[in-house]
């Protein structure tokens, strides 16, 4: 088990629900939970992992999200069964349109 | 008038007479064209002579795995030095013909599960591999410089006359028999039940020498049956981007899919989100694949009008009996494949192959050989290649060929795509700066790295990320950037020169989804038109009959 925790400048997201819930903690999979945060310019995330050894890709993959997204003022906590990060970048997508009310 | 010709030592017809010679010792010692199975390996021992060039039919799917494990029971002090010519080493039982002395020399195309004991008997010089070739490669070769002396083949059934029915699985047969029988070579036949008479006649009684009823049937591996389930959200991303970005656009009708879950989520996609997209009858139609399982919905919903096949699928057998619109079969019903017809499909009929991979490196070469192991690549080799000898057009091939070529291209081109998700399992990178080939063929002594498919061959590469158009591109610089660019968050993707990148993005090169027109928040399995085995068998009407493994209800 691993603990990561990152904070990336974002412009800020508009909630549409308080909270969103995305994935399972499943093998090769993950679970987001999407919240209200502080600043509003600031997303802190939070990863549980239990791959150890890979927090350089979880920076690029969530930054990468975090420069494309409007996710600031939100705190993301992500518990990890060994996702790629091609799942992750759905799953974080998803989480994303579930909090902000975009179209599923 | 011409002077008379000089024969050889032994006159013209040596061949002729060495047959004679081996049939004549099976004669000796009592045994006729119906050999009891008590009696294998006296009829193996008498037929066959050291350094024989031998044929053990075998494929990805059935397999001659009795006349293969008495082979092996034979004695090394009489059969020795025989060089094995045969689609693939598959068995533990082929492996042991090698380990026991037996055979010395091997030409073949796919080993797959014996991949790392192929290595290790290399390793320890207890093998000799004149090359790996691709199916069609070697059946080639068995018209020209390795034409069997004896082939040990597998089907069905027989009648007295010892006329062959293989089922639906056919796969390799005709080839093989076709080169032995008329080369003067000896063709045993392994078969499951001896009938007054069979469905139909797939192999005539005087290309057979013997027939043995085998003590069980002969194997045949489910190897093409991909379970719904365990296809992820990620493959129905990539399958989308590939119907929109690659199907629709090149408007590819005539194909080939690999055998992995993202082909199988295309397959699962072509009843709902191409059939949504307007697509159904312009892509997809005609196909040179093994039935598929995955391939029923698509099938029922009227969108695929022929599929001609390698071999069969165990459980599909009552399902393409009664699609015979649609797949090949006889007049008895049954289906008949036939691999190196279908091979031969897949070269110069296909618009399109569409696959996957373990491992490309920057110039877009792939292997999925690894470290320690010598698989061999099937059809791969075959099908992922742009053959230079088509002449016939169609929208699909202009298209490309104008893409690589300019507006003034004098040909075509295949469209060749291997698609990867970025990480394999444990986090493997797909993307790498080299090929574990280059290591293997280091520490195997081979003259070529063990090379899937030719980056020169590839056209586009679909990853999670998007579609990366090498067609498009000019420069070996281009290519790599084009590559990188689509490689995520592996090292070779992070490596990427971000500026060259977003340059290729805006001509084209590279496709995100979101320049597809592609949501990646849709890309649910909610699209799979079925989502389990249950379902399939539910769209086949209850016709399609998975083997027990797939069967969880």
């Amino acid at each position: 088990m691993e603990t990561l925790e990152f904070r990336f400048k974002a412009a800020s997201a508009t909630p549409a629900a308080g909270t969103a819930l995305c994935g399972v903690v499943g093998s090769g999979n993950l679970e987001i939970l999407i919240r209200p945060g502080e600043p509003a310019d600031t997303c802190q995330v939070s990863v549980r992992t239990s791959a150890r050894g890979f927090g350089r890709i979880w920076e690029a993959v969530i930054g990468e999200f975090a420069a494309r997204h409007p996710v600031g003022g939100t705190r993301i906590d992500i518990n990890d069964m060994g996702a790629t990060p091609a799942v992750v970048s759905l799953r974080l997508s998803q989480a994303l349109g579930d909090y902000t009310g975009g179209a599923r | 008038m011409n002077a008379p010709h000089p024969s050889g030592p032994g006159g013209w017809d040596t061949r002729r007479q060495g047959r004679q010679r081996r049939l004549e010792r099976a004669a000796a010692i009592g045994l006729g064209r119906i050999v009891p199975a008590a009696r294998v390996v006296d009829l193996l021992e008498a037929v066959i002579e050291p350094g024989d060039r031998v044929c053990l039919e075998g494929n990805n799917q059935k397999q001659a795995d009795f006349l293969a494990e008495s082979l092996a029971d034979c004695s090394p002090e009489r059969l020795h030095d025989l060089h094995l010519v045969q689609s693939v080493l598959a068995l533990p039982s082929h492996v042991d013909l090698f380990e026991r002395g037996l055979a010395r020399r091997l030409d073949f195309s796919f080993s797959g599960p014996q991949g790392g004991r192929l290595a290790r008997l290399v390793q320890d010089r207890q093998i000799e591999i004149g090359a790996i070739h691709t199916y069609l490669e070697l059946f080639g070769r068995y018209f020209m410089d390795l034409t069997p002396k004896v082939s040990l083949i597998a089907a069905q059934s027989a009648d007295a006359a010892g006329n062959l029915y293989t089922g639906p699985n056919t796969e390799d047969t005709p080839a093989i028999v076709e080169a032995t029988a008329f080369k003067g070579g000896i063709v045993i036949a392994q078969v499951n039940e001896l009938k007054d008479s069979i469905p139909r006649v797939d192999v005539p009684a005087d290309w057979v020498d013997f027939v043995i009823v085998a003590p069980r049937p002969n194997y045949i591996e489910p190897l093409f049956t991909r379970d719904p389930a365990q296809i992820t959200e990620v493959q129905v991303l990539m399958a989308m981007m590939a119907i929109k970005g690659i199907y629709a656009e090149y408007e590819v009708k005539r194909l080939n899919h690999g055998i992995g879950f993202d082909t199988a989520a295309i397959e699962l996609l072509l009843p709902t989100y191409a059939a949504d997209l307007g697509l159904k009858g312009k892509i997809c139609t005609h196909w040179a694949l093994n039935p598929h399982p995955t391939l029923i919905p698509a099938i029922e919903a009227g969108c695929v009008e022929s599929v001609h096949s390698f071999g069969s699928e165990v459980g599909m057998e009552n399902y393409i009996a009664a699609r015979s619109d649609v797949f090949f079969t006889g007049a008895d019903g049954s289906m008949r494949s036939n691999r190196a017809f279908s091979q031969t499909a897949g070269l110069y009929a296909c618009d399109m192959f569409i696959g996957s991979t373990l491992q490309m490196d920057l110039a877009g070469n792939s292997s999925t050989a690894t470290l320690g192991r010598i698989t061999g690549f099937g059809g791969a080799p075959n099908m992922g290649s742009d053959p230079h000898g088509r002449r016939h057009a169609s929208a699909a091939w202009l298209k490309a060929g104008r893409e690589a070529g300019g507006a003034d291209a004098i040909r075509g081109r295949k469209l060749v795509v291997q698609m990867v998700e970025t990480f394999r399992e444990h986090m493997a990178p797909v993307f790498v700066e080299q090929l574990d080939a280059w290591k293997l063929k280091e520490s195997m002594g081979m003259e070529l790295p063990p090379i899937m498919i030719y980056g020169d061959d590839v056209s586009h590469v679909v990853t999670e990320e998007g579609i990366a158009n090498l067609l498009l591109c000019r420069s070996a610089e281009e290519r790599e950037q084009a590559l990188r660019g689509v490689a995520g968050f592996t090292p070779v993707g992070m490596a990427r020169d971000r500026r060259m990148v977003e340059n290729l993005r805006d001509r084209g090169i590279i496709r995100r989804p979101e320049d597809m027109g592609i949501d990646p928040r849709m890309a649910t399995r909610d699209l799979l038109a079925a989502r389990s085995v249950k379902d399939l068998v539910r769209w086949s009407g209850g016709l399609y009959a998975p083997p027990a493994r797939f069967r969880n209800w």
